[in-house]
């Protein structure tokens, strides 16, 4: 290999303007690679983190409740006209052993049952309608770390405290301290004080969500003991489906992904991935014929050289190493300027940019597309290299 | 099969078609026998068209007969694949070009070493300085590091010829060595192979157009509508060419 590598950088380095040009356009190429692919993966981890900052990676809640048709004799004929049976709030069965039993399964990292339901907050005159959120505080900000969004006051839910969101607390006219009245369709009813204001930064869940404490929500919605959902979040947010379906497969539970309760997400994600790739792919591919081409040339123009280097003993598989070894050279030194251009770019928009989102630089970005680019070369080298190897010396001695 | 002692070439009934099987088939070289010693110095004449280049590519291997056989340094050529080829012309082969033919990318002294290092590698010491002994030998010791493109035609071809001695080959072949040089550089380059001729023992084939060249070597084989029809020593004892079938 010596020698090959020896003839292939003499070559590139004879080649000067050749060889600084086709660099320079693999090295374009290769920047806005990096750049767009670094963008768009902060652009989704941007949007997967705000996404699942305000719902857990998995909901488990029972099962819809369905009816029950008696199986009839044979010979009969039975038509049923029915309606979908109405939800009534239900808890999950033995929900402390489910929850239990969700804690030591691997790839779970946090659990946190949920008695959820609605109600009207009322105070004075004004009345909103809400939904009642009651839980275990320590387990509830493993699922979401609300105590990062408080505006005022703790998210301390526990007997007659409550917390609510900005826009609820704007709407009753609510500071720290202040007392609103909780009813629910159950004809309970309770005071409670407000000991924190939250901004999750979703208008659903800022004028809607009242956090009271567990026990509250249940003697509230009439379901002592009982819990209506459990969220539960997991290490590897990408796994949430399997984990989902495991769950559900081990309980009779309905158990959600957030992929399958945010399809429109997860779709919209797909499709920027896929048209990123495909930018990605179409920049690679004509970078791939840029080196094809003034490898293409290189041969033509060395014919001659290339019939004395095999008349004096070279081997074909030497001369087709010659040039591979060429488009590699090109691929790897074209990629690393284009790598440091990349990232350029992604600290010129992480400083100057719009500062919507931050660029994280993915670790094995750079390596990735230095050796992907290297790749590339070798193979856009295959068919100029391999026309070298074949040309056959008394002819290419003699050729002008 | 002593490589010492035996012909360092060997042709018998030596032939080359080109396009074999198309209409346009047309037999160049119509059964050549010629051998080759060590030591001999022997010039290829004939009129363009007769054949001396496509014999000489047959010769140094670059090129396969289409029938007879091709015997260097006692080994029957005809049916290696490419690679074996290649080793063999690497190894016992040297040519020297009419353009000299040396690869710009790499200094003289490079150029040299060129056949050593696409067999071997990295040169060693004693490589380089088989190679600077080749260049002084060619009186060229000044200019190792210079490109070719920086030498004159004739320094060039001198070059050319201390490259193809490099692996001390056991035949030389030259077509028109001194094809583009002046009389006096001309001269030069002659002197030059007829002195290495001498001194390592390489047999030498010249292809020349130059007559006077032609006289100043030991042998002249004269080659006409491919057909040898003098210098070949099988003529010497007696027998007659064989006529064009």
């Amino acid at each position: 290999m010596w020698i090959e590598s020896r003839i292939a950088l003499r070559f590139l380095r004879q080649g000067k303007t050749q060889t600084a040009l086709i660099v320079v356009g693999i090295a374009v190429g290769v920047a806005v690679i990096v750049f767009i692919t670094a963008m768009v993966t902060g652009l989704q981890a941007n949007l997967i983190e705000r996404t699942l900052g305000t719902q857990a990676h998995i909901r488990v809640e029972p099962l819809d409740e369905v009816n029950q048709v008696l199986p009839v004799g044979p010979g009969i004929v039975q038509l049923i006209l029915e309606d979908k049976r109405a939800q009534r709030l239900r808890s999950i069965n033995n929900w402390p052993q489910v929850r239990d039993t969700l804690d030591t399964l691997p790839g779970i990292v946090a659990v946190s049952p949920v008695m959820t339901g609605p109600a009207m907050a009322r105070r004075g005159d004004a009345v909103e309608s809400v939904a009642l959120m009651g839980v275990d505080p320590e387990r509830y900000q493993k699922i979401i770390p609300i105590e990062q969004d408080m505006i005022s006051g703790q998210f301390r839910p526990g007997a007659g405290d409550a917390v609510i969101g900005r826009l609820l607390a704007e709407d009753l006219g609510l500071r720290l301290g202040g007392k609103l009245r909780l009813e629910t369709g159950k004809g309970a009813s309770t005071v409670v004080n407000v000991v924190g204001v939250f901004e999750l930064g979703v208008r659903e869940l800022d004028s809607r969500y009242v956090y009271v404490d567990l026990k509250q929500a249940q003697s509230l919605l009439d379901l002592p003991g009982g819990v209506t959902l459990i969220d539960v979040g997991v290490a590897d947010i990408f796994g949430a489906d399997e984990i989902a379906n495991r769950i559900g497969s081990l309980t009779d539970l309905k158990s959600e992904s957030w992929m399958q309760s945010n399809t429109q997400l997860m779709n919209a994600l797909d499709s920027q991935r896929l048209s990123t790739n495909m930018i990605s792919t179409f920049v690679a591919i004509s970078v791939a014929f840029g080196i094809a081409s003034v490898l293409a040339i290189s041969v033509t123009q060395r014919t001659r050289e290339i019939g004395i280097l095999r008349a004096i003993g070279t081997t074909r598989e030497q001369m087709l190493r010659v040039f591979l070894l060429q488009g590699g050279v090109l691929g790897m030194a074209g990629s690393a300027i284009g790598s440091v251009a990349g990232l350029g770019l992604v600290a010129v928009f992480n400083n100057l940019g719009p500062g919507l989102f931050y660029i994280p630089l993915p670790p094995a970005l750079i390596p990735v597309a230095v050796a992907a680019a290297t790749l590339t070369g070798i193979l856009a080298a295959a068919v100029p290299a391999w026309r070298a190897s074949r040309l056959d010396p008394v002819v290419a001695i003699r050729y002008v | 099969m002593s490589e010492e002692n035996g012909p360092v070439l060997q042709l018998s009934g030596l032939r080359k078609s080109y396009n074999v099987g198309l209409p346009t088939e047309v037999e160049v070289l119509h059964g050549i026998d010629l051998t080759l010693h060590r030591h001999d110095f022997a010039a290829l004449i004939g009129p363009s068209g007769s054949g001396k280049s496509t014999l000489l590519n047959v010769i140094g291997l670059l090129d396969a007969p289409t029938a007879g056989e091709l015997y260097l340094l006692g080994q029957p050529t005809r049916l290696m694949d490419d690679a074996a080829r290649t080793a063999l012309r690497g190894r016992s082969v040297g040519f020297v070009f009419q353009f000299h033919h040396l690869i710009e990318a790499f200094s003289a002294l490079e150029n040299i070493l060129m056949p050593w290092m696409v067999t071997h590698g990295r040169p060693d010491r004693a490589a380089e300085d088989q190679a600077r002994a080749l260049l002084a030998d060619v009186g060229l010791e000044q200019h190792a590091q210079k490109k070719p493109s920086q030498l004159s035609g004739g320094q060039q071809q001198r070059v050319a010829i201390a490259r193809a001695l490099m692996t001390r080959p056991a035949l030389l072949l030259a077509d028109e060595p001194t094809g583009n040089l002046d009389t006096r550089t001309a001269a030069t380059v002659f002197e030059l192979l007829r002195r290495f001729n001498r001194e390592y023992g390489c047999a030498i084939l010249v292809v020349t157009h130059d007559p006077r060249l032609a006289e100043s070597c030991d042998r002249t084989i004269q080659l006409v509508d491919g057909v040898i029809v003098s210098g070949d020593d099988s003529l010497q004892s007696g027998r007659m060419p064989q006529p064009d079938i």
